[in-house]
C-alpha cells in the first residue's frame, strides 16, 4: 500500500476525494489514504507546498496563485482532476433581500435583475449616509471572490468602491450574518442551506446561475511530485474517478450523504447534504425551494475533467481585480496547471464532452462569450475593473 | 530597536498566547499584543497597526489576514507573509509547530527570522506541555474508574482491595486489555445490574 496524506476542508465539493477514500476506492488502487480536515485554505496551500500533504482539496484559483507565485512563495501545482464545477450560491441577510426585492425592475431570480437592484440599493445607502453593506467570501484567491465581483460589476455595482468584500471561513458566514457582521456572503454547501435553515438568510443566486460552469475544486497535487510519481498518481486519478461516478448516482445519495456527514468529515445533518447532491435547495425561510440540476457536478457533464478555459477564466478575474499582471507568458501558465492530458491517460478513454455545456465552456450570464486566448477582449467589455 | 517592533499575537488559546508573549517580552519586545477573539479580526488588527502578526494554524482566521496581501482601500500598509523561497526549512519548522507569521512594511529578514524562531521553540514547548498534561489528566482519569470498579468488585464478591485490583488485573492480562477499560466495563455491568 502506498501512503498518502490528503487535506480537506469540511465542504460538500470535497464528496469525490472524501468517497474516494472512506469507501474504499483508494485502498483498491493499493492507496493507503490519510484525509486531514483543515480550517484554512492558507493552511491546505502551505502544507501542499511544503510537501506536508501529498495532494489537497483546493479551491482552483489557489492552484493558479500558487503556480504563478501571486501573494505567496511560488510552488508549481497542477489539477489532474477536478472536485467540483459550480456548487456556491450567494445568501443574503433578509433586510437586503427585502431591500433588493423593492428596488428591482422584475424578478430579482434574474441575476441582472438582482444585480441592478443592489447598485440601487448601494446609491440609497450612499445618498442617506449609511456604511456600505459588506459581503462575505472565503479567500481572496477564491471562485467565491470572483464571482460576487463578476455578478455584482455587471449590475454597476464596483466590489472595491461601492461595497466591502471580506474573507470569512466558511463556519463563521452563517453566525457572521446573523450578528450582522455581514449582509451577504458566497460560499459553499452546505452554508448556504445552513443559514436558510436558521431563518436568517435568502439564497439570493446558484452560481450556476451566473456562470453556467464554472470550476469550484480541484486535486491538487505538486507539479514536483506528479513528475516523480507517475504511477500513483493515475491510481489516485481511477480512484477518484470511480468515487464521482459513485457520489453522482442517484441511487447513492443517501449513503454518501451519510459518510460525508459524519464528525470528522464535513460534521452537519446529512439531510443538508442530500438537498446539495439532489440539485434542490431550500432557498428561503418561508420553505420554497429551487432546483438546479447544474448546481454542484461532482464528475457529471464532463466535470471532473479540467477544463484549461475555466484557468483562463480564473485568470482572467485575477487581472480584471488587480491580483496579477496580464501578459502572455501567465496566461499560458495559468492554463498549464490544468492537466486534461492526466485526467485522460487515468481514464483510459477520452471523456464524452458535456452536451449542452455553453459554447465558450463558462456561459457568463453577462458580457461577450469568453476567449481563453484573448483576456484583452474579455477586460474590454467592462467598465468596472481595476487593469 | 526591537522595543520599537509592535507584534500583534493572534491565538484563541490564552495560555500558548501568554508562553509567547512571555518569550517575546524576555528578547526585548515590549511591544506586544494579544488577540483571543476573532470577531472584526482585521479591524482591529488595523487600528494596532502592528510591523508583525503571529497566528496559530489551527486558526480559521488565518485566511482573513490572507486579505491584507490584497491592494484595496481598506489596506493602508502591504503586509506579506514571511516566506523566504530559499528558507524552506523555517517555513516547515514553523508549519510543523503550528504558527504562522505575517509582516507589515519593510522589514528585515533577519529581525523577523529570530522572532519566528522564537515563536517555533514556544510552540513546540507549548505542544509538549500540552501532551503531559492530556497524559497526567487520562492517568487520572483512570485511577478515578479502577477505584470505582475495586469498591464494586469489593461490595459484590466481599474482596480486599488488593484482591479486587488483582482480579482486575488479572481479566486485563488475560483479554489482552487496559485494568482501566476492564474497570469501566465493571462499572458499566455494575450500572445495568442494579
Amino acid at each position: 500500500m502506498t501512503k498518502l496524506r490528503i487535506g480537506f476542508i469540511p465542504l460538500c465539493d470535497a464528496a469525490a476525494l472524501l468517497i474516494a477514500a472512506d469507501k474504499g476506492f483508494c485502498a483498491a488502487e493499493g492507496l493507503d489514504v490519510e484525509l486531514v480536515r483543515e480550517v484554512s485554505w492558507s493552511n491546505i496551500r502551505d502544507k501542499l507546498n511544503i510537501g506536508l500533504f501529498d495532494a489537497a482539496h483546493l479551491i482552483a484559483p489557489v492552484a493558479i496563485a500558487s503556480s504563478l507565485g501571486l501573494g505567496h512563495v511560488k510552488v508549481p501545482i497542477i489539477a489532474p482532476f477536478g472536485l467540483g464545477v459550480n456548487g456556491n450560491a450567494i445568501t443574503v441577510s433578509p433586510a437586503l433581500h427585502e431591500a433588493l426585492v423593492a428596488a428591482a425592475e422584475g424578478d430579482v431570480g434574474d441575476p441582472m435583475v438582482s444585480a441592478r437592484a443592489l447598485a440601487r440599493v448601494v446609491a440609497q445607502r450612499k445618498a442617506g449616509g449609511e456604511e456600505p453593506l459588506t459581503f462575505g467570501m472565503t479567500f481572496p484567491f477564491s471562485t467565491h471572490n470572483y464571482h460576487l465581483r463578476f455578478w455584482m460589476a455587471a449590475g454597476g455595482v464596483d466590489p472595491d468602491e461601492d461595497v466591502r468584500l471580506v474573507v470569512l471561513p466558511p463556519p463563521y458566514m452563517v453566525e457572521s450574518l446573523q450578528n450582522g457582521h455581514v449582509d451577504a456572503f458566497c460560499v459553499g454547501a452546505p452554508w448556504n442551506s445552513v443559514a436558510v435553515d436558521l431563518g436568517i438568510g435568502h439564497i439570493l443566486h446558484f452560481v450556476s446561475e451566473i456562470l453556467t460552469r464554472a470550476a469550484e475544486k480541484v486535486l491538487g497535487v505538486r507539479q514536483r511530485w506528479a513528475d516523480e510519481n507517475p504511477d500513483v498518481l493515475m491510481r489516485l486519478l481511477r480512484a477518484h474517478q470511480r468515487a464521482a461516478d459513485f457520489v453522482e448516482d442517484m441511487n447513492n445519495h443517501e449513503e454518501v450523504a451519510a459518510l460525508l456527514a459524519a464528525p470528522n468529515r464535513i460534521a452537519v445533518a446529512p439531510e443538508v447534504i442530500r438537498r446539495t447532491l439532489d440539485g434542490r435547495l431550500k432557498v428561503s425561510p418561508d420553505g420554497a425551494y429551487r432546483s438546479d440540476a447544474r448546481y454542484l457536478l461532482v464528475g457529471r457533464e464532463g466535470a471532473a475533467r479540467p477544463d484549461p478555459a475555466q484557468a483562463a477564466w480564473l485568470y482572467a478575474q485575477m487581472v480584471r481585480w488587480g491580483q496579477a499582471p496580464l501578459s502572455a507568458e501567465l496566461l499560458a501558465d495559468a492554463k498549464r496547471v490544468w492537466r486534461p492530458d492526466l485526467y485522460d491517460a487515468a481514464r483510459g478513454a477520452p471523456a464524452a464532452l458535456p452536451s449542452g455545456a455553453p459554447a465558450d465552456g463558462i456561459g457568463a450570464f453577462a458580457g461577450p462569450a469568453f476567449d481563453p486566448d484573448d483576456i484583452e477582449a474579455h477586460l474590454a467589455a467592462w467598465t468596472i475593473r481595476r487593469s | 530597536m526591537n522595543a520599537l517592533l509592535k507584534i500583534v499575537i493572534v491565538d484563541a488559546n490564552p495560555i500558548r498566547a501568554a508562553i509567547l508573549e512571555d518569550g517575546l517580552r524576555e528578547a526585548g519586545h515590549v511591544n506586544v499584543e494579544r488577540i483571543a477573539d476573532t470577531h472584526n479580526l482585521l479591524a482591529r488588527i488595523y487600528a494596532l497597526d502592528p510591523d508583525v502578526v503571529l497566528i496559530d494554524l489551527e486558526n480559521p482566521s488565518r485566511d482573513v489576514l490572507e486579505q491584507m496581501f490584497q491592494v484595496s482601500r481598506a489596506v493602508r500598509r502591504p503586509i506579506a507573509m514571511f516566506v523566504d523561497q530559499s528558507d524552506t526549512a523555517s517555513i516547515q519548522a514553523s508549519v510543523d509547530a503550528g504558527v504562522s507569521a505575517y509582516i507589515v512594511g519593510n522589514l528585515q529578514k533577519e529581525r523577523i527570522k529570530t522572532i519566528l524562531d522564537l515563536c517555533i521553540s514556544r510552540f513546540n514547548a507549548f505542544s509538549k506541555l500540552q501532551d503531559e498534561l492530556d497524559r497526567a489528566k487520562s492517568q487520572l482519569e483512570d485511577r478515578k474508574v479502577i477505584d470505582r470498579a475495586k469498591g464494586i468488585l469489593m461490595k459484590a464478591k466481599n474482596l480486599t482491595e488488593e484482591q479486587a485490583y488483582a482480579l482486575m488485573r488479572k481479566a486485563a492480562m488475560n483479554e489482552n486489555k487496559k485494568i482501566a477499560d476492564v474497570a469501566q466495563s465493571v462499572i458499566t455491568a455494575a450500572e445495568l445490574f442494579k
